[in-house]
């Protein structure tokens, strides 16, 4: 249920990996599960985010990318809300809002029903069952017409085939880190809470976990020269306290908490929107068996993972580096070899 | 409104032109034009986003690939030098080794966001990364391949005094030190390999298996290099055969580079990353061919030094580029990610009991 495409495998012993990194009586793996079928695109993470961190301004710019102007994770933005415009309504096997009052009745009674008023008035309003399309006249919006973005017409005819996309996106805190891994000075460490922090004390700028990340998250700022991502707000979390991003959501999008308990509570929210008819929702990163041993920080998405311009299938770098040292080594023996060969191998 | 304010939407287009390599319209002329007529791989992304971050790492890394396999190259001469009994041929690798290794740690120095924090990369050492392998190995090398060098001004001090027991003792300890320096520049000349594949930068990535044998080959090329621009004809036999054995590992490597990794060998054959590696390959071939065929001339000896040089700058620059331009574009890292999901998930179907966790990386 968890994952449609992959049947349920035996439940792993669970990895830990803050007690992996030595943390003895660990609290349990704190993270984030984003479930962007309830996001409304309002950026309060963002906002709350920079305000809490004192994350400097990127500027203001328009980006031409839908409501994004953010455009990426950067070093001053750790958390980035993607929107996506897409030809096609919500939950693509189902017409937009079949079934409900706003859309084309279903019914008669329905039509009846939605040119009425949900609460009591003592008069039975509207017209009588029987006649729809007058019934669907009546719950026609009647405003002015507006700039708004597309879809938003306010009346069933005028909603075209859209459907908008809008997902909060954030350091994945990988459960085998390649930032981690790759760091020469240390500055990159494991919380007792299974996330991956950066010391901007240690750090020294050199570069290397830029480029090891699988996601695009980690990032150097230009004028600081020190690289900078989310921290889970780790000065909160010790404290007892959510991260500013997950309190700030209005709509529960952003969901804090223990990581087994999240990714219950993920795959049950799947179950239900399968259920409910949004066959294309799935989760991305909840697995321990991906190639990064699973995100502290995953998501429920509605579409494939690169539309959200993530990757779709991660891999922590050294998962090869074993492999990467040897051939190395053949290749340094091969160069011995050739500068021996090259002095004994003639005579002069 | 602030005049000098930036147009609105220059950042997007800033950042556009620079994920795809150049405005629109080629700037440079018909050459600039010419990638864009490839017809586009299928597949999603983020507004044609990268995935990934590219290098923040600049010329500076590429041409320390460089001079740290110089330096390897050159130490492995002098030691032949030494130990068959050429001083010219030592003293000119000692001595090369020495500005290579000392350029390098000036270009490593330079890179880093916060400069003055070096030596917070002598805090630790871990195996996992490449980086602080490498700061280890740089630490051994540099001052061995330093006292080797220092050991050749011994003939000019005083025959008395303090110094001249700088000059009796010098000698044997340059001998020990070469020997060490010697020792760990395969390591020097073929780590940097690893720190480029031990990356998500997909054609840095996919090309492990390949990319240290090219560094290694590059490395040796550039240290015969050196001896052939310093040392006589008549004494540049063992220069000429490395720089035949040199070239050959790197051709054969950097051949299985462009043609083994598909979709990933791309970004090493097109643009400037492409012209780079091929002009380092014509290098190379001039290189050699002038050292076998000059054998008596020292200027044309002196020539495929140089070329043979230009030759390991050219694939440096070439390899680093290669990478950075993969992992601008989005396709590199979509596509084969894409592939390898669907294989997996095929493979499952097939046979639902066996899940044996991520699949394991494509070897050779």
């Amino acid at each position: 249920m968890v994952d449609q495409q992959r049947p349920p495998a035996m439940p792993a012993p669970a990895y830990d990996p803050a007690a992996e990194a030595g943390w003895a009586e660990a609290p349990p793996r704190m993270g984030f599960f984003t479930d962007t079928s309830v996001c409304i695109g309002c950026k309060a993470c963002e906002v709350a985010c920079k305000e809490w961190n004192g994350v400097p301004t990127s500027g203001l710019d328009l980006l031409g990318m839908s409501y994004d102007n953010t455009g990426a994770l950067t070093a001053n933005s750790w958390r980035h809300v993607a929107f996506v415009e897409q030809p096609r309504p919500a939950g693509h096997r189902t017409p937009p809002f079949a079934g409900t009052p706003t859309g084309d009745p279903v019914s008669a009674a329905s039509a009846a029903r939605a040119a009425g008023t949900t609460n009591p008035t003592g008069t039975d309003p509207g017209l009588p069952p029987g006649d729809p399309p007058a019934a669907a006249r009546m719950t026609e919006f009647l405003g002015m017409p507006a700039a708004g973005p597309p879809g938003r017409t306010g009346s069933a005819d005028g909603r075209s085939e859209f459907r908008w996309l809008m997902m909060s996106d954030v350091c994945k805190h990988c459960t085998r880190a390649g930032c981690l891994d790759v760091c020469p000075t240390g500055a990159l460490f494991r919380t007792e809470f299974g996330t991956v922090v950066v010391q901007e004390d240690i750090c020294n700028g050199c570069g290397y976990c830029v480029s090891a990340c699988p996601y695009g998250v980690i990032d150097r700022r230009a004028d600081d020269g020190r690289v900078w991502k989310c921290t889970l707000c780790y000065d909160r979390i010790g404290a007892g306290l959510t991260p500013a991003c997950a309190q700030a959501c209005p709509t529960e999008s952003i969901q804090y908490g223990p990581l087994d308990e999240l990714r219950e509570r993920a795959a049950a929210r799947v179950a239900t929107l399968h259920e409910r008819g949004v066959p294309e929702a799935r989760l991305y990163g909840h697995d321990p068996d991906d190639g990064v041993g699973g995100d502290g920080a995953f998501f429920l998405l509605l579409d494939e993972p690169e539309v959200y311009g993530l990757p779709p299938d991660p891999q922590v770098t050294t998962h090869d580096l074993p492999r990467m040292w040897r051939r190395a080594g053949l290749a340094a023996l091969a160069m011995a070899a050739g500068a021996a060969a090259a002095f004994l191998g003639g005579r002069r | 409104m602030n005049p000098e304010r930036p147009e609105t939407g220059d950042r997007f287009r800033r950042f556009r032109d620079q994920a795809t390599g150049g405005p629109r319209e080629g700037r440079r002329g018909g050459r600039g034009g010419e990638e864009l007529n490839v017809p586009r791989a299928e597949f999603t992304s983020y507004y044609g986003r990268p995935v990934l971050k590219p290098p923040v790492w600049t010329w500076e890394i590429a041409a320390y690939l460089f001079t740290g396999g110089l330096a390897a190259g050159s130490s492995l001469l002098a030691a032949g030098g030494q130990v068959t009994g050429r001083p010219e041929v030592r003293r000119a690798g000692r001595i090369a080794a020495l500005g290579a290794v000392t350029a390098s740690a000036v270009l490593l120095v330079k890179d880093l966001g916060r400069p003055e924090r070096f030596h917070h990369m002598l805090r630790v050492a871990k195996p996992t990364s490449p980086m602080s392998v490498g700061t280890w190995i740089l630490t051994a090398y540099g001052p061995a391949a330093g006292l080797a060098a220092l050991a050749e001004a011994a003939p000019w001090l005083p025959e008395r005094g303090p110094l001249g027991l700088a000059r009796r003792v010098l000698p044997p300890v340059g001998r020990a030190a070469g020997l060490a320096a010697a020792a760990t520049a395969p390591a020097l000349g073929t780590y940097t390999a690893v720190l480029l594949a031990d990356t998500a930068v997909p054609s840095w990535h996919e090309a492990y298996p390949h990319l240290p044998l090219v560094f290694a080959g590059s490395a040796l090329a550039s240290g015969a290099g050196v001896g052939l621009l310093a040392v006589p004809p008549a004494q540049a036999g063992p220069a000429r055969r490395m720089a035949m054995a040199g070239a050959a590992l790197e051709l054969f490597a950097a051949h299985q580079v462009e043609n083994r990794l598909g979709l990933l060998g791309e970004p090493y054959r097109t643009g400037r990353a492409g012209r780079l590696l091929r002009a380092g390959r014509a290098l190379t071939a001039a290189g050699v061919a002038g050292a076998l065929l000059g054998r008596r001339s020292r200027a044309v000896a002196a020539l495929s030094g140089a070329a043979l040089l230009a030759a390991s700058v050219a694939t440096r620059f070439g390899v680093f580029q290669a990478g950075v331009a993969s992992a601008r574009d989005p396709k590199y890292t979509v596509l084969p990610q894409r592939e390898r999901l669907d294989r997996r998930r095929a493979a499952e179907a097939a046979d639902p009991d066996r899940w044996a966790g991520p699949a394991p990386a494509t070897e050779l």
